[in-house]
């Protein structure tokens, strides 16, 4: 029989575990923000086009704001929408 | 000098010569003030996301441009207003990150980090790929049992 201390947790401790968030703009060195490009913007909005927050996104301050006007200007030439629904 | 850029959209109902010489009067306005075009992207029709102007959909161009005075925007940001032909503009100052980027791209450099955005649409493909592989699969299993049914009544 297994002795006590081989038995160290019921179930896998780290299954319930939140992922880190981190801001991918520092991570990966990534400086301007094109607001041409929709694709990559899209990841920031949700799916009625609405600015997702830092909370989610795990930007930091810095670059929340410069997605923010990215997104801004985006809508503005028509490339993101201002109000939908199904965006994604 | 500083770096700017302005996108605009040309309305998409006029011919393709009349895009193009609305485009290039922009250009050689932008020369005779004494500004240096760095390039001229264009991006072509593209569909809009929300009707402007009761259009669905419009000609992209973006120019960037270099000017030792900034009073040029004004003069330029006047006569896209005055245009009927434009639909949209919006005009930027790059700052030197944003330079860095266009340079980049033109040469070809983001697209060895875009190729990282798309990983995970593709990632969507696999798991759809697997999916038509598993359908003949059961056709197969299908096709087999039927023989021994056969086996059995000749014996009867």
């Amino acid at each position: 029989m297994a002795s006590r201390d081989d038995i160290k947790f019921l179930s896998n401790p780290t299954l319930g575990q939140q992922r880190k968030k981190y801001c991918r703009f520092k991570k990966y060195g990534i400086k301007y923000i094109d607001y041409k490009d929709s694709e990559f913007l899209l990841q920031f909005v949700n799916e009625q086009g609405k600015l997702l927050p830092r909370r989610i996104t795990g930007n930091s301050l810095k670059y929340q704001k410069l997605v923010a006007v990215a997104v801004k200007r985006a809508r503005h030439l028509a490339i993101l929408p201002y109000v939908t629904d199904l965006l994604k | 000098m500083n770096h700017y850029e302005v996108t605009f959209i040309i309305d998409p109902v006029l011919s393709g010569d009349e895009i193009r010489t609305t485009a290039s009067t922009y250009q050689s306005m932008l020369k005779d003030q004494g500004c240096d075009i760095v390039h001229v992207n264009e991006m072509g029709l593209r569909q809009l996301a929300y009707p402007v102007n009761r259009k669905s959909s419009g000609v992209y161009y973006c120019i960037e441009f270099t000017s030792p005075v900034g009073a040029v925007i004004g003069k330029t940001e006047l006569a896209l207003r005055r245009d009927e032909r434009i639909m949209r503009f919006l005009t930027v100052k790059l700052d030197k990150y944003g330079v860095k980027y266009n340079e980049d791209r033109r040469s070809g450099k983001i697209s060895a980090y875009k190729k990282k955005e798309p990983k995970k649409k593709p990632g969507d493909m696999p798991a759809a790929a697997p999916e038509v592989a598993e359908q003949p699969a059961p056709v197969i299993k299908q096709e087999a049992p039927a023989p021994p049914v056969a086996v059995i009544n000749e014996e009867e």
